[in-house]
């Protein structure tokens, strides 16, 4: 063998190899490895803002075209772009950023996607290893910072792990309950050299997620759903995230019980089904609520028992014997303790209620079910939605209203927080998942306009519209550039109440109408500000010009409109249920006769 | 009810953040954490007491599990175990002192492990009751300094936190 012709090197378990003989591997820096790491994962877009720490990795992109890198404006806008593309498609989005600030400004992205169990991989450069520690030039702790709002994070200190760190972020950020993954990478471990070989699966003896549920607690929750008198099934995010929505249908159908999805889970059962009773909540339906709060059993899938969902927890659901799903054990009997827990997939776990179902000659009580219904249908009656169409003004559930008749349902719509948010949850019928991309948890103002951008990316032929509200959208407007750069036909929807709306709101209820810092004395000319970038915007003032506006702005296919209504500043969301209220102690819109009294203070 | 965790977790940096972040984020009551790597390499041992009503102590136990990092983890209080704290006291020995601390070390099992001419330091191990009353008979003198481990333990027969 002659000297330098051949090199020789050690792979981990592998024993010695002759590098001429083993073609599958070649050496690559760490930024190269992170390339082909994403390009393995096949992944397509990846979102991400330079910084010094970053670049070998910049470098690498640049020498290829599979992996899509998407330059948005703020590295918030990053976040929330992955997120909507990953609540979009169910795949993980990918989230890159320079250390330092670029981390930090990344953080508000990474929780609102940790809060709706959204999975995610977050790429975070970092100083040299030999400097960390060091208060060195933009160098922050990302992984101390980031550890109570990731499912899991990772500090890289030798390339020899990054391709293997890779793959067990990927594999945990998609699997179990989902939820995003940072991975700190300093820069020297982006230019230090090693083989690569991705790793094809991977087993971890410290995580392993349960997804099947216990077959005696199937048989038990089967007991007590066929023993119901007065049923409700309420479900969240879990039967979008485990992609179960048809297996949903199937249980409610089969069993012919009211169903109730929480805002995170709309599109979940079809909007228009006369088995649905629309979102349950803080701004749920009345007949929502009020069936939560008489039912003797309440079947819980894939939701958390949110405080926005149970309202005052020692009012809620006082009768009910609880049936839980989920696939986090910690998400059972933290705030309503339960008789049925089982922990598991959504999906395997109604698969297998269905199953039991059908081995049973007992069937659902019809006596007691038609009473139930009958009972619904009175608090249906009451209409709990309706608002002023004679109104001179435009109303923003009017906006909603129009906007789903026009798309016929089958828009993508994402949402800001407010207001706004609740209208567009209330008035724009979900009848399928993922085409309601909105922040639940967190509540994330500025979530709307990034987060339309990973939906517009996945899905470049459909219609992609943000509901927003001039506060919200405010606070990522220089998105709009990134939505030039890659030509994304959004359609903004601004319900311009000049105010921090639902703020405004609870001033009203709760603070005798005191509106400290919620009204917004300088708004821009959103019509100019779209025009300047590169966009089209529309101003809408009146009521009778509504319809005429959504159809005229959903027709320019190819350009992002930004359409600026001008709506009622008084009107208020309701139904509401207020602070330390449960379910029956409903605020209603005023004109509705049987309100509780509380409903005086609007 | 006081309850004694004891965890397996990767030898991993960053793990014994997790965990105490975990426990100072939702608010759960720490009374002592101890932590070593074990006989495997790969492993750390950590020892959490920690008390709370039955659904808090599920749910502490719930979310420890969660974390990716936690191989394992048993509830020594759930059945016999055996507890054990290391202390280490210094106190000043002069005069009737040293005869008395020498007598209490005796009947506490303890042992003296360093002598000045006017100091002892002592070493005793024993169930936190036990090191308790320990410091409170000391009184016979001046207490100096006092080194306490936090509790490990290990549960009775069988009962084994293994991989
Ligand atoms: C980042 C952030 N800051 C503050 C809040 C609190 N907040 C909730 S709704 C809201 C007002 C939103 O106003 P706007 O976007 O105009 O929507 P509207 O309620 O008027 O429809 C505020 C300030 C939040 N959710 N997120």
């Amino acid at each position: 063998m002659l000297p330098g012709v051949y090199t020789t090197r050690l792979g981990p378990g592998r024993g010695l190899f002759l590098s001429s003989d083993w073609e599958c591997v070649v050496e690559l820096t760490g930024a190269d490895i992170i390339v082909r790491c994403l390009q393995d994962e096949g992944i397509k877009y990846i979102f991400g803002y330079p910084g010094g720490a970053a670049l070998h990795i910049y470098d690498a992109l640049y020498k290829q075209d599979k992996v899509k890198h998407i330059l948005v404006r703020h590295e918030q806008g990053a976040a929330h772009a992955a997120d909507g593309y990953a609540r979009a498609t169910g795949k993980p989005g990918v989230v890159l950023v320079t250390s330092g600030p670029g981390i930090t400004n990344a953080v508000t992205g990474i929780a609102t996607a940790y809060m709706d169990s959204i999975p995610m991989v977050v790429l975070s450069a970092q100083v040299p290893t030999h400097l960390i520690g060091d208060d060195a030039f933009q160098e922050v702790d990302a992984v101390g910072i980031t550890r109570p709002c990731v499912k899991h994070n990772f500090l890289v200190k030798d390339v020899t792990d990054l391709a293997m760190t890779l793959k067990k972020a990927f594999y945990i950020a998609a699997s179990g309950r989902p939820g995003p993954v940072l991975i700190d990478i300093p820069k020297d471990v982006t230019a230090n050299k090693t083989e690569y070989l991705y790793p094809k699966s991977l087993t971890m003896r410290s995580y392993a997620p349960v997804n099947k549920g216990h077959p005696k607690q199937i048989k038990r929750a089967v007991d007590l759903i066929l023993g119901a008198k007065r049923p409700i099934i309420y479900t969240g995010g879990g039967i979008v995230l485990s992609e179960s929505a048809d297996v949903l249908v199937e249980l409610v159908q089969t069993l012919g019980y009211p169903c109730t999805n929480t805002l995170m889970g709309l599109g979940s059962y079809p909007a228009d089904d006369p088995l649905f009773l629309g979102m349950l909540g803080m701004h749920g339906t009345y007949e929502a609520n009020m069936a939560m709060h008489d039912c003797d059993m309440m079947l819980a899938i894939g939701a958390r028992f949110d405080d926005r969902i149970t309202g005052e927890l020692a009012k809620f659901a006082p009768h009910a014997r609880i049936i839980h799903v989920d696939i986090d054990p910690s998400s059972i009997g933290k705030n309503v303790q339960v008789e049925i827990p089982i922990v598991g997939d959504a999906k395997s776990v109604m698969k297998d209620l269905l199953k039991e179902i059908s081995k049973r000659d007992k069937k659902p009580d019809a006596e007691a079910l038609k009473r139930w219904w009958t009972q619904i249908d009175k608090w249906r009656s009451v209409d709990c939605l309706s608002y002023d169409k004679n109104s001179g003004l435009i109303k923003p559930q009017y906006v909603i209203e129009k906007l789903f008749e026009i798309t016929k349902g089958e828009a993508l719509v994402t949402s800001d927080v407010g207001q706004h948010q609740m209208w567009a949850a209330q008035f724009y019928g979900f009848n399928k998942t993922r085409r309601w991309i909105n922040s639940g948890g967190l509540g994330t103002m500025g979530f709307g306009l990034p987060a339309a951008m990973g939906v517009q990316l996945a899905y470049p032929e459909e219609t992609v519209i943000c509901v927003t509200g001039e506060a919200s959208v405010i606070m990522c407007i220089q998105e709009l550039s990134t939505c030039k750069q890659y030509d994304l036909p959004i359609k903004m929807v601004n319900l311009n109440n000049r105010y921090m709306g639902m703020v405004r709101q609870w001033q009203e209820f709760f603070y005798d109408r005191r509106y400290s810092h919620s009204y917004m004395d300088a708004l821009p000319d959103f019509v100019a500000l779209a025009e300047s970038f590169g966009h089209v915007g529309i101003r809408i003032e009146k009521p009778g010009d509504v319809e005429g506006a959504l159809q005229e702005g959903l027709k320019l296919k190819d350009r992002l409109v930004f359409m600026d209504f001008i709506t009622d500043q008084t009107e208020n969301v309701y139904p509401m249920i207020a602070a330390g209220k449960g379910h029956n102690e409903m605020h209603l819109k005023p004109s509705n006769g049987e309100a509780p009294p509380e409903r005086e203070l609007a | 009810m006081r309850h004694i965790i004891s965890i397996l977790l990767e030898n991993e940096a960053g793990a014994l953040s997790r965990v105490a972040g975990l426990f100072s984020a939702r608010g759960y009551n720490i009374e002592s954490l101890t932590v070593a790597p074990t006989d495997d390499p790969t492993l750390s041992r950590m020892t959490v007491v920690t008390f709370g009503s039955e659904e808090i102590i599920e749910q502490i136990v719930k979310q420890l599990n969660k974390l990716v990092d936690v191989v394992k983890l048993q509830d020594l209080t759930e059945g016999a175990h055996i507890e054990r704290e290391l202390m280490l006291v210094k106190v000043k020995a002069l005069d009737n002192a040293r005869e008395e601390v020498k007598r209490l070390v005796d009947i506490f099992r303890g042992r003296i492990i360093d002598v000045t001419d006017s100091t002892y330091t002592l070493e005793l191990t024993g169930t936190v009751e036990k090191l308790d009353a320990f410091v409170k008979a000391l009184d016979v003198t001046e207490i100096i300094e006092v080194a306490r481990s936090g509790v490990t333990g290990i549960a009775r027969g069988d009962r084994a936190l293994k991989v």
